[in-house]
């Protein structure tokens, strides 16, 4: 019983062998009636293997490209194969299965679905330049999306058949062209764009760098990045 | 016909033969040579008739005939930079596409072949 309104789970993972299999069973096992997708980008240890074998199709890329290309490439698979909805979540874990039912619910009202970390629910601090970047970014893309959004670096994101059309042809490889870029593209060509509330889980290998020289250049780049993309010219949208 | 000049001039011309000769092998693109050729038959050209650098000179208003030659070879080699970095880009552009296009077709034929065995089928399109 598939119909025009399948899900598609996108996972984009690079050597998430430690990872990844407990990650796809939790999700099979939580909606066993969505589709789910890793895009292995290249990675040297497996991942591969691993989540075919735990029950997901694999799209294999040559090389590795980064997120923003294995997810362009995860889009382009949800087009070609008519999926109404596609959902983006991180091999590592960190995106509760839970959260993927009120994300996709935002979708009622709008083309992007954001699962927003700061909205009030689950813990996740940051603080220092690191936060002051973020604060500038959630302001000016709240602006050009014209809604309220607090967590634009969010990779925990759902798009309807619009937005995927939108990103199987704008979404950039370059450093947090993936998450940034991206959207101010996708908002700049006319789609709405809505944050829920999520909780996210800690990850279950490494932690957010909180080193206030790497915070630093985070805020540089990702200024740099908003900059290139504010003043892109916006992608022609057709039909 | 000093010996400096015979040494510029051999090196030039040398120059020039190289590109006409990797143009011909096939291993330079035409698009590329073309500017090449250029470069190279004008330092020749500079080095049978200096005088006509000093007489552009002249025209333009610049003091030292030295100065413009220069200007003019940073000028080219900028150009040429910002040129290859524009190609790089517009490669990696295209090898990623590929690598797309390679990633969904592979999945598309395992499952039509039935290698491997996944667990989802795939449906659609």
């Amino acid at each position: 019983m598939r119909t025009n309104g399948r899900t598609l789970i996108i996972m984009p993972a690079w050597n998430e062998s430690a990872v990844i299999g407990g990650t796809i069973q939790e999700l099979r096992a939580s909606w066993p009636e969505m589709d789910l997708l890793v895009v292995d980008d290249g990675s040297a240890d497996g991942t591969a293997d691993i989540a075919r074998d735990a029950g997901a199709m694999v799209l294999r890329l040559p090389y590795n490209l980064g997120v923003g290309g294995a997810m362009r490439a995860g889009y382009k698979f949800a087009l070609r194969h008519g999926y109404g909805r596609a959902i983006q979540v991180d091999a590592d874990g960190q995106h509760d299965p839970v959260g993927i039912g009120l994300v996709l619910d935002g979708l009622e009202h709008s083309d992007i679905s954001i699962g927003a970390r700061f909205a009030e629910v689950g813990t996740y601090e940051v603080r220092g330049p690191r936060r002051w970047a973020m604060k500038v970014l959630a302001m000016v893309l709240s602006r050009i999306a014209r809604t309220r959004l607090t967590d634009v670096t969010s990779g925990f994101r759902a798009a309807n058949s619009r937005a995927i059309e939108q990103y199987s042809r704008y979404y950039p490889a370059e450093y947090l062209g993936d998450t940034l870029d991206s959207l101010i593209m996708a908002a700049r060509s006319g789609l709405t764009v809505q944050q829920v509330a999520v909780r996210m889980r800690p990850r279950q290998g490494g932690t957010p760098s909180n080193n206030p020289a790497r915070s630093a250049i985070y805020l540089f780049r990702s200024m740099f990045a908003l900059l290139i993309a504010l003043t892109r010219r916006r992608t022609v949208r057709e039909g | 016909m000093t010996t400096g000049t015979l040494l510029f001039f051999l090196v030039a011309a040398g120059v020039a033969v190289i590109i006409f000769r990797l143009l011909r092998s096939g291993r330079l693109r035409e698009k590329y040579a073309g500017l090449w050729i250029l470069v190279g038959t004008s330092i020749v050209a500079l080095v049978i008739w200096p005088q006509m650098l000093e007489s552009i000179t002249g025209w333009l208003g610049v003091q030292v005939p030295s100065n413009l030659l220069f200007f003019l070879a940073i000028f080219l080699l900028l150009g040429v930079s910002l040129h290859l970095s524009l190609e790089i880009s517009k490669l990696e552009d295209e090898t990623r596409i590929l690598a797309e296009e390679v990633a969904i077709l592979r999945l598309e034929a395992e499952d039509r072949g039935g290698t491997g065995g996944s667990s989802q089928e795939l449906n659609g399109a």
